[in-house]
């Protein structure tokens, strides 16, 4: 049996739980051992973003350290694992352990990513009587080149309509600084999404990244919107059990 | 924070809260990605690989080119000028006027005549400029800049254009399209017929052929360099190209990615006055190559590529940003993504990095540029150099440090986490989200803030791990 570690974002770790549980839920379903090394922090993604490379680098350092002797990585957000697999080889590009940070980014994956291209799976077991719509996450899309991998996973949950929304590939304005420095664009930005989403005629809004769906999330409730967001992982850790079971919806509902 | 940046936030507010102008602005916008460019070509990737190495080979060897280029144009009697600066530009092309005695200049679109606000510069001589695109005639006749580099009245309908006109040119009633371009064009025909001196922009610089390309979709600046004594060309020097067969992926590429179109209606061909046997053709040729900053750009090893653009306006067009706030609101010659990776090396880091954060950093320019720069990785680098460059607040310079010490050790990253959540979720309960109390306002002004949940991933799966 091979073994994962999962990579949890800073904020999932601390504002969104549940995201992780559910992601190690689903990987131990299809047959791997799960660790979580618990020294992690922070990829260092804010910082370098907002140009802070100097501030970022001993992050990245820390973060290959941390990871050094992981098998696979796992990672429910496709900008956290761009920062590692896309941005360390450039922001450790003076570094010594620059070497170390191209193999490992090498062996970090998204979610769905890793199950659909690594452990050739589409299939999880899932169940989830309800109408869903996908949100290209911008990151997960063109950076990682995933389109197609969470569709199929979401296709292949049983009992679950998948629909597409209009402008599908359209930022939803998080863009993590930039939500709060430009506040008015991205709320704009936002607010086209969540109207996309509701005319879709879905009743759940997924992604690969948590981020996008606070953003979303955010939006809809100002808008007294019957959508709710709720993360790939979330919805295929819903099995036949756990769906008959109201409560539990209610605990996996990612974000309210 | 600088002056342009307050005056972006400002028009920011206004222009995200102004649906119908995002409605015009997305029915435009979309317009190229409906016709049929793309699908006449067999491999689009391929042909974007091949745009981008035909200006990275020319720019590695621009010396080399451009002097190629100046000497084949000064051996048909056609003069060049190399303007270092706007001011030099601009000084070059009044004292032509000037001594020629030039009261007419025809234009066709030139962002480089915007760039070095030439129109201002030659009406203070007192010569009457008159642009011949029909979208920049439009926004001259409103006074404005234009709105978009490839489109520049993007931002008008036709109820808006039948207005200005009715108040502006003879013979318009109502709005029927055909009936406001014949209005125009009998304008223009008038200031054609009397132009001594026609200013074109150059969409590509021919090395070996020593000639100007100049792509149009209307014919405008073919007939302002035939009808008028004098032709100058202004443009920029990274517009070089080494071959003339060079053009034959360029100029479907351009049309393409600008619009849509498989290829401009309108592609030329000029490289001096007329000769002895021709008759068409000025007396007078004359090029002005700007730099104006381009040198320390290409002398960046990280950002050079930026000067592979070749203003095809296909990054405006999928820019949620620009779609959002619109192109007046940049404040800039060059809008959206080009423009914000641009313009702090043109007009300085201090005034424009904001543009730069201006960004969700979503990659949609990336992904359609069609010679391949890598414009959001451009926006980072530029962040990265406003920040050793001293440029931040200093709340935020700290900020990060006081961040990252935080981050560096994971006891300490969970702890100050939750004292920081529990607070919130305090004063939550006490009904401050939202509020000016509240600390997450940036983000609660127009979203629900995220339920705060009572424990952290860590703690869930220690004590999981315990149980089992």
């Amino acid at each position: 049996m091979t073994q994962v570690s999962l990579f949890i974002p800073c904020f999932v770790d601390q504002l969104l739980p549940q995201i992780g549980l559910d992601m190690a839920c689903v990987l131990r379903r299809v047959g791997y051992q799960v660790d979580f090394p618990e020294d992690q922090t922070c990829c260092g993604q804010p910082a370098f973003n907002t140009g802070y490379w100097q501030e970022a680098k001993p992050l990245a350092q820390r973060f290959v350290e941390v990871f050094r002797s992981a098998e696979v990585v796992v990672c429910p957000s496709g900008s956290c694992t761009t920062m590692v697999r896309n941005f360390y080889p450039e922001l450790l590009a003076t570094s010594d352990i620059r070497n170390e940070a191209t193999e490992l980014a090498k062996r970090v994956f998204e979610f769905s990513e890793f199950l659909v291209k690594q452990a050739h799976v589409s299939d999880v077991g899932a169940f989830f009587p309800h109408k869903v719509v996908y949100h290209d996450a911008c990151h997960a899309l063109r950076e990682l080149h995933l389109k197609q991998e969470p569709r199929e996973l979401l296709a292949n949950v049983q009992g679950l309509e998948l629909v597409e929304m209009l402008y599908s590939e359209d930022c939803c304005g998080f863009g993590g600084t930039f939500a709060a420095k430009f506040n008015m664009i991205s709320a704009a930005m936002g607010d086209a999404k969540a109207g996309n989403a509701e005319a879709s005629g879905a009743e759940f809004l997924t992604s690969t990244d948590p981020s996008c769906l606070m953003q979303i999330e955010g939006i809809l409730r100002r808008r007294k919107s019957t959508v709710r967001t709720l993360h790939l992982a979330s919805i295929l850790a819903q099995t036949d059990k756990s769906s008959r079971n109201t409560s539990a919806m209610e605990n996996r509902s990612a974000i309210r | 924070m600088s002056e342009a940046a307050q005056e972006f936030l400002r028009q920011a507010v206004r222009k995200s809260a102004d649906l119908t102008h995002q409605q015009i602005i997305r029915r435009a916008t979309q317009q190229s990605g409906q016709r049929p460019g793309k699908a006449s070509f067999h491999d689009w990737e391929a042909a974007r690989q091949r745009c981008y190495e035909i200006k990275s080979e020319a720019l590695g060897h621009l010396d080399h080119y451009l002097l190629e280029f100046e000497r084949k144009i000064q051996e048909r009697g056609g003069q060049v000028f190399w303007a270092e600066n706007a001011e030099e530009a601009r000084r070059y092309i009044t004292g032509i006027a000037e001594a020629r005695g030039v009261h007419v200049v025809t234009k066709s679109k030139s962002m480089v005549a915007e760039e070095i606000q030439l129109t201002p510069a030659l009406e203070k001589i007192g010569i009457k400029v008159f642009e011949t695109d029909l979208g920049e005639f439009i926004v001259q006749l409103r006074h404005e800049p234009p709105y978009h580099l490839v489109t520049p009245a993007m931002h008008l309908t036709r109820t808006d254009i039948a207005a200005l006109f009715k108040e502006k040119l003879e013979g318009v009633d109502g709005d029927d399209p055909e009936q406001l371009v014949a209005a125009a064009r009998r304008a223009l025909r008038r200031a054609f017929f009397s132009s001594e001196m026609s200013i074109t922009g150059a969409n590509f610089l021919v090395a070996d052929a020593g000639m100007v390309a100049i792509t149009t979709n209307e014919g405008n600046a073919e007939l302002g360099m035939n009808l008028s004594k004098i032709h100058l060309v202004l443009t920029g020097i990274e517009k070089i190209v080494p071959h003339l067969d060079d053009l034959a992926i360029l100029w479907p590429v351009l049309a393409t990615a600008g619009t849509g179109q498989p290829v401009t209606c309108y592609n030329t061909l000029v490289g001096g006055p007329r000769a002895p046997h021709e008759t068409d053709g000025p007396d007078e040729f004359h090029v002005v190559l700007l730099d104006n900053g381009r040198s320390e750009l290409l002398a960046d090893v990280e950002q050079r590529e930026v000067l592979n653009c070749i203003r095809c306006g296909a990054c405006l067009n999928v820019c949620p940003i620009f779609r959002t706030v619109g192109g007046h609101t940049y404040g800039t010659t060059y809008q959206g993504p080009i423009g914000s990776v641009l313009t702090p090396h043109l007009r300085g880091l201090h005034e424009f990095q904001h543009l730069s954060y201006a960004s969700s950093l979503c990659g949609a320019c990336t992904d359609v540029c069609p010679v391949k720069i890598g414009l959001h990785h451009h926006l980072l680098h530029n962040r990265r150099n406003a920040v050793s460059a001293g440029e931040r607040p200093w709340s935020e310079r700290i900020g990060f440090k006081v961040w990252r010490w935080a981050m560096m050790g994971s006891r300490r990253f969970a702890l100050l986490s939750r004292l920081a959540l529990s607070a919130l979720r305090l004063m939550y309960r006490c009904g401050a989200e939202g509020t000016r109390l509240d600390p997450l306002r940036a983000w609660t002004k127009a979203r629900a803030a995220p339920d705060i949940p009572k424990h952290s991933f860590r703690h869930m799966w220690r004590r999981e791990s315990a149980e089992k």
